[in-house]
Order: C-alpha cells, then structure tokens, then sequence
C-alpha cells in the first residue's frame, strides 16, 4: 500500500500530453501538474461518473491519450461502465483505480466488500484487454513506460493509503479552484475546441 | 385491406427515418443509448449510418457522464433513453449536465403515455413530467412525422441554454410494424 500523491508524483514524468481527469486524487495532481489545461480536476459532481465522463472524452479524442485516476467506491456504484468501455476499446483511455477501501471523504467507512474485491479481475472479466495490480509504489512506478507505452484500454488498480476527511464539509481546504464550466472550457481552448 | 391499415397507421406516427434526419441534421456524432421497448427499427438504422457512433451503456444515469465527458472533448452526443431510466438519471443530470452545462438533447420513449385511451395500468408516464419538471428540463412531446419540428426547437433550445432539453416520444417508434 502506498500514498496515491507519491505515485501522481512517479506518473508526472510520463503524462506526455496526456489529458488527465484526476478524479480523488485532483487534491494532490493540482499541485504536482504543470499542463492545467489539460488537467479536469471535478472533485465530485456525481458519485460514479469519472469513469464514463472519461471514456466519453476519450471517444471525443481519440488522438489524445486521456489518463483517468478512479477510485474504488465511485466505480463500484458504475462497474457496468466496464463493460461500454471494453466494448469499444479505446485505444487512448488509461483506467487506473486508485483503492482506499473505504469513502474517505466522508470519515473512512468502508466500501461494500473492501479487502475482498479483484477490481483487476473484474476489469478482465468485462473484456479490458489489459489489466494490472499493484500494492507497492516501486512496482507501479516501474511499470508505467510498459502500460503507457501500449494501446489500451488498460485497467490499472492500486492498493493506497486513505486521506480520510473528518471535518464537516465546511471546515476543509477547498482544493478546486476552477468551476467544471472553467475546466473545460480550459480544455477545449487549449485543444482547440469551438464551444 | 390490412396494408393500407398498416400503412394508414404509420403515417400517424413518428417514423425511425425522421427520428435519424433530426439526428443528423443537428450534427449528432454519438448516440449514448439503452433501448427501450420499440426502437429496434431505429437502431437498425442508427448502426447503418456512417456518421453516428452508437454507445450503449447498461444503466441510463451514465448516459448522463459519458455524455458531458463527449461533449466536453468536442463531440455532439444525444441520450435516447425510455422515461424508466430517465428518471434513473436523477443525480447524473444534475452533477454531469447541469453541472457543465452540457446542451444535450434526451430523446425518451414514453412508456406507459396513451393519449386517446384511459391511463394504462404502467405508472412510469405518470411520473415522467413531474419529474422533468422538478428538474426544469423543458421538453417537447412528438407523436407522429408532423411533430418532428419540434425536434428541432428542441436541439436549437439545448445550444441556446446549455442544458439538457428533452423530445418526449408519446407513442414510441412502432418499428416492429415494420
């Protein structure tokens, strides 16, 4: 198990261009990036849709790599995107799960099932032609120029360390400091996109 | 007799062909979709058209994601959707379209919605309004080739606002008449 803002840190180098939808690890990413405009940190506008959000932008992109980080609790509330996403296979989407085993904005409870699920497995059984598992940082790091380097769809699950939130919702640092509407607007202008 | 009963009928409805000229005509590239109960017709068409990408995902609020993810890198996506799933979709058109301001068209299958007749026995048309209302997502109910201008109004509405806009299909597409 390790700290998700330890690996973002080892993934830096190997963005390219890569578009990157954050996901629970935007907090720390908007720190490490350099390439804002091709950052999507949402923070959360509705439990599991970072992964189909994702997808579809890939779809739309299909010349742009676009690197997801998930968590494990937003895709277990839409494990049937899998399945759209392996149908169509695209070959610019990187899928990586960053599992906590737990919701830990909201104090650390732990998702249905927590230390007993293969999200890797479930990714293959969907028909994600690739898929990985890592519990240790090094492992992961070293494989990033392998799982980058290919097409995907990938699927990509990490065992990490839990930033559990506890203060009411009002009390916490306030890490976006763009609105959705903002991020992608960002986005398009620097992709070129006419709103 | 029966052909020209058949063909009488379908003149009253709404055809899968209009249906994908509307589509077309408003520079839909992805379809986000899970059928409902008669658009098979219509997505025997869809498949066959060169310029749509048909993307079926097996719960209708994440039509909702993939559709803001599309949009947001450049593409024209439409949801069509049964009013069930619709009002599935609650959280995910709140957070994902609402919430980037996504000018998305539904195209939804009204089942349960009998017009001429007493209220059927399925309560899912029932709900289907108030919903949309609740929401505030303006919508246009279509019932045959003559309503498909409202089709349109629809689409222009959506880019207009930057929110959702749904096209209410009242007596579904009657493909399998075909």
């Amino acid at each position: 198990m390790f700290h998700t803002e330890d690996f973002l840190k080892a993934f830096k180098p190997h963005r390219g261009d890569a578009i990157v939808v954050p996901g629970r690890g935007g907090k720390h990413w908007v720190r490490i990036s350099d390439q804002p405009d091709l950052d999507l940190p949402l923070g959360d506008p509705a439990m599991g849709g970072h992964a189909a959000f994702a997808f579809g932008l890939a779809l739309a992109q299909p010349k742009r790599k676009v690197v997801l980080f998930d968590s494990e609790g937003d895709l277990q509330m839409a494990l049937g995107i899998l399945l759209t996403i392996a149908e169509h296979k695209p070959e610019n989407f990187y899928h990586f799960v960053l599992d906590n085993e737990c919701y830990a904005t909201t104090g650390g409870q732990p998702v249905p099932n927590a230390k007993n699920v293969d999200y890797a497995m479930l990714a293959k059984g969907a028909g994600y032609p690739r898929t990985y598992s890592f519990t240790e940082l090094d492992a992961a790091s070293a494989a990033l120029p392998e799982i980058l380097g290919k097409p995907g769809p990938v699927f990509v699950t990490m065992k990490v360390h839990a930033d559990i939130e506890n203060k009411p919702i009002t009390e916490r640092v306030r890490w976006r400091t763009k609105t959705w509407v903002q991020v992608v607007a960002d986005l398009q202008r620097k992709l070129g996109i006419a709103a | 007799m029966n052909d020209v009963l058949k063909n009488d009928e379908l003149k009253a409805h709404l055809s899968p062909e209009t249906v994908l000229a509307q589509l077309k005509q408003h520079g839909v590239t992805h379809v986000v979709w899970l059928p409902d109960s008669e658009t098979n017709w219509l997505y025997l068409l869809m498949k066959a058209e060169p310029s749509l990408t048909l993307v079926a995902v097996p719960r209708e609020g994440l039509a909702c994601a993939v559709a803001a993810g599309l949009a947001s890198g450049g593409a024209v996506p439409v949801i069509l959707i049964q009013n069930t799933g619709l009002m599935e979709s609650g959280d995910s058109i709140r957070g994902w379209l609402f919430g980037f301001e996504v000018p998305v068209v539904f195209i939804v299958g009204m089942r349960g919605w009998n017009r001429h007749g007493p209220r059927t026995a399925d309560t899912s048309s029932q709900y289907t309004e108030p919903f949309l209302n609740a929401f505030r997502i303006n919508y246009y109910m279509v019932e045959s080739d003559a309503d498909a201008p409202r089709i349109t109004l629809a689409f222009n509405e959506a880019k207009k606002t930057r929110h959702p806009v749904a096209v209410l299909v009242g007596d579904e597409y009657h493909g399998f008449l075909r």
